[in-house]
């Protein structure tokens, strides 16, 4: 019976959407390693072994972008997790107001990126900017959010924060209400104050949340283009620029080859990280 | 007594707090949206002492010879056709990684998690789209778009069969079903709020999408509404009262998603978010 059942099951069903990604997904992925290795024009290529990954890693144009997405990924996840967190144990409180914050904190997910990116190019202008004439009131002289060198790529990984924050909040929100209550009824019980029910129950036990959040913040931040490419176009000078913005540049300017050694590196980067993450999520999870 | 107020001073403080961080962009969009160009120069977040949204907005629409309308009709017909391709074939995908086990379906779910974090190689796609025939057509951005979003929805619908009952499959085997009229008459009408919240989450990952137009389709005849704004910005960028026409414009369709499946969008995400 059961034998005659997997027959259902047949693997004809994955035929359309293995077709799909195959196709569209992963052949491009395989032929990445190859043409990487050359310089390429799309109708004709020759080999030049590791000479793009060379160019990519030393000419400090282009290594920048591998310092800088690392930056970003680093910033980016710090602040969603930290500041989602806290967000996330405010809003599990009872709040009359809760489902109006949440809202209005998640509702920038849904914007697209680069709309965001324009109305913050806008806010953070040095002079007319929202931002800085709000700091004025109050008698703070803003920076020049984009355009000092030094502060460009963290204006940016801020205007991230803003719009993803609450993806993070409301997947820890999640985990936080699978905690089973009688948890937090122990610390009362043995006389614990909110903080001790925070550091000893919350935080603990949404663990497995906490790991997604960051796996899912990183490896976005790792791979992001839009918001620097709406908010700096990688500038002042390259000091803002990522691997994803140096890839649409080399592939603006025809060196596909070297574009694809860029591709590689990011895929690199992501899987470093990604897979040692992934098993140690799944791992913990079991534990649980 | 005294504890209550704290509560209630703090909760005060978080609305306040949120309503500017928050509030305040989107208001500044929309009050900026209605401004003459030389008001919006300014960049206050103030209303306009005479707004003029009508005349922005037909202004937007009918720029570049009617760039914007055209770039929504594109948009829409990318968003629903990769997600009629996307539905079919995730749903499928989902159901037999659900219930299969063994060797093959490791190495196939190994792909599928491969897919949710890598990124795409965009030269090699483009590649792969010319010998095709694919480059820069409506056609080829559907196939990219359902293929990428394909991971996250085959992810989506498998942890969904959990919830579908096996006993429903042997039934189905007594009465004599073979796998399509199982999986047909069975299981996709089942599986309809997890196709649901797979079409609400992509619908707005593929309206919102900026790279892969941008790499796939490029050309102002097939522009996107992602792209519009991008191509807008050399010709408005001393009229940001124009460009915030456009950015209001193009966020009404996700903004409606929002106001109507707020709930699905939330619980898809971390659905999504906590399986991968």
């Amino acid at each position: 019976m059961t034998k005659s059942m997997t027959k259902m099951y047949s693997f004809w069903f994955f035929l359309p959407a293995g077709l799909l990604y195959i196709i569209f997904f992963l052949v491009p992925t395989f032929l990445s390693f190859f043409f990487s290795l050359t310089i390429w024009t799309l109708t004709d290529w020759h080999f030049t072994g590791l000479d793009n990954f060379r160019i990519f890693l030393t000419e400090p144009s282009l290594s920048i972008g591998f310092k800088n997405s690392l930056l970003y990924a680093t910033g980016t996840s710090l602040l969603k997790i930290i500041v989602g967190f806290l967000l996330a144990a405010f809003l599990t409180m009872k709040l009359k107001t809760r489902g109006f914050l949440r809202s209005m904190i998640f509702f920038p997910n849904i914007l697209s990126p680069i709309a965001v990116g324009y109305i913050f190019s806008s806010l953070m202008h040095p002079s007319k900017g929202v931002i800085n004439t709000f700091l004025g009131f109050i008698g703070i002289s803003g920076p020049d959010w984009l355009g000092d060198p030094g502060m460009a790529l963290f204006s940016v990984i801020l205007v991230d924060f803003w719009k993803g924050v609450g993806v993070a909040m409301v997947i820890l929100i999640a985990g936080i209400q699978a905690i089973p209550a009688q948890y937090y009824e122990a610390v009362k019980i043995d006389g614990g104050n909110p903080l001790h029910r925070l550091r000893f129950i919350t935080l603990p036990l949404s663990r497995s949340s906490i790991n997604s959040v960051i796996m899912l913040a990183f490896i976005g931040g790792i791979r992001t283009f839009e918001l620097i490419w709406v908010m700096t176009k990688g500038g002042p000078g390259f000091t803002t620029d990522l691997i994803a913005s140096i890839i649409y540049k080399q592939f603006q300017g025809g060196f596909y080859g070297i574009a694809t050694a860029g591709n590689v590196i990011l895929l690199i980067v992501v899987s470093a990280i990604a897979m040692p993450m992934y098993k140690l999520l799944t791992r913990k999870e079991i534990d649980v | 007594m005294k504890r209550s107020l704290y509560r209630l001073l703090m909760e005060a403080a978080a609305v306040l707090a949120v309503l500017i961080i928050f509030g305040i962009p989107m208001l500044f969009v929309i009050t900026n949206a209605g401004k003459t160009s030389t008001e919006a120069a300014r960049s206050t977040i103030g209303l306009s002492e005479t707004p003029q949204y009508w005349s922005n907005i037909t202004e937007v629409l009918k720029a570049a010879n009617y760039m914007l309308p055209r770039a929504f009709y594109n948009s829409t017909l990318i968003t629903v056709l990769s997600i009629l391709l996307l539905i079919g074939a995730a749903s499928m995908a989902g159901f037999i990684l659900a219930r299969r086990s063994g060797r093959p379906i490791s190495v196939i779910n190994f792909f599928v998690m491969a897919g949710l974090m890598l990124p795409p190689s965009i030269v090699p796609t483009i590649w792969v789209l010319r010998l095709l025939g694919l480059y820069k057509t409506i056609h080829g951005i559907v196939f990219i778009e359902a293929a990428l979003n394909f991971p996250f929805a085959a992810l989506l619908y498998r942890g969904y069969m959990g919830a579908i009952p096996k006993e429903l499959d042997e039934a189905s085997f007594v009465d004599g079903c073979t796998g399509l009229q199982l999986f047909f008459k069975v299981i996709f009408p089942l599986l309809k709020p997890i196709s649901v919240t797979v079409a609400i989450l992509s619908s707005i990952n593929i309206f919102n999408d900026f790279v892969n137009p941008l790499y796939f389709l490029p050309g102002a005849k097939n522009a996107t509404v992602q792209l519009t704004l991008y191509n807008f910005i050399s010709m408005y960028f001393s009229q940001w009262n124009l460009l915030f026409a456009d950015i209001l414009l193009i966020s009404i369709p996700p903004l409606i998603f929002f106001i109507l499946f707020n709930k699905k969008i939330v619980s898809g995400m971390v659905a999504g978010a906590v399986k991968g």
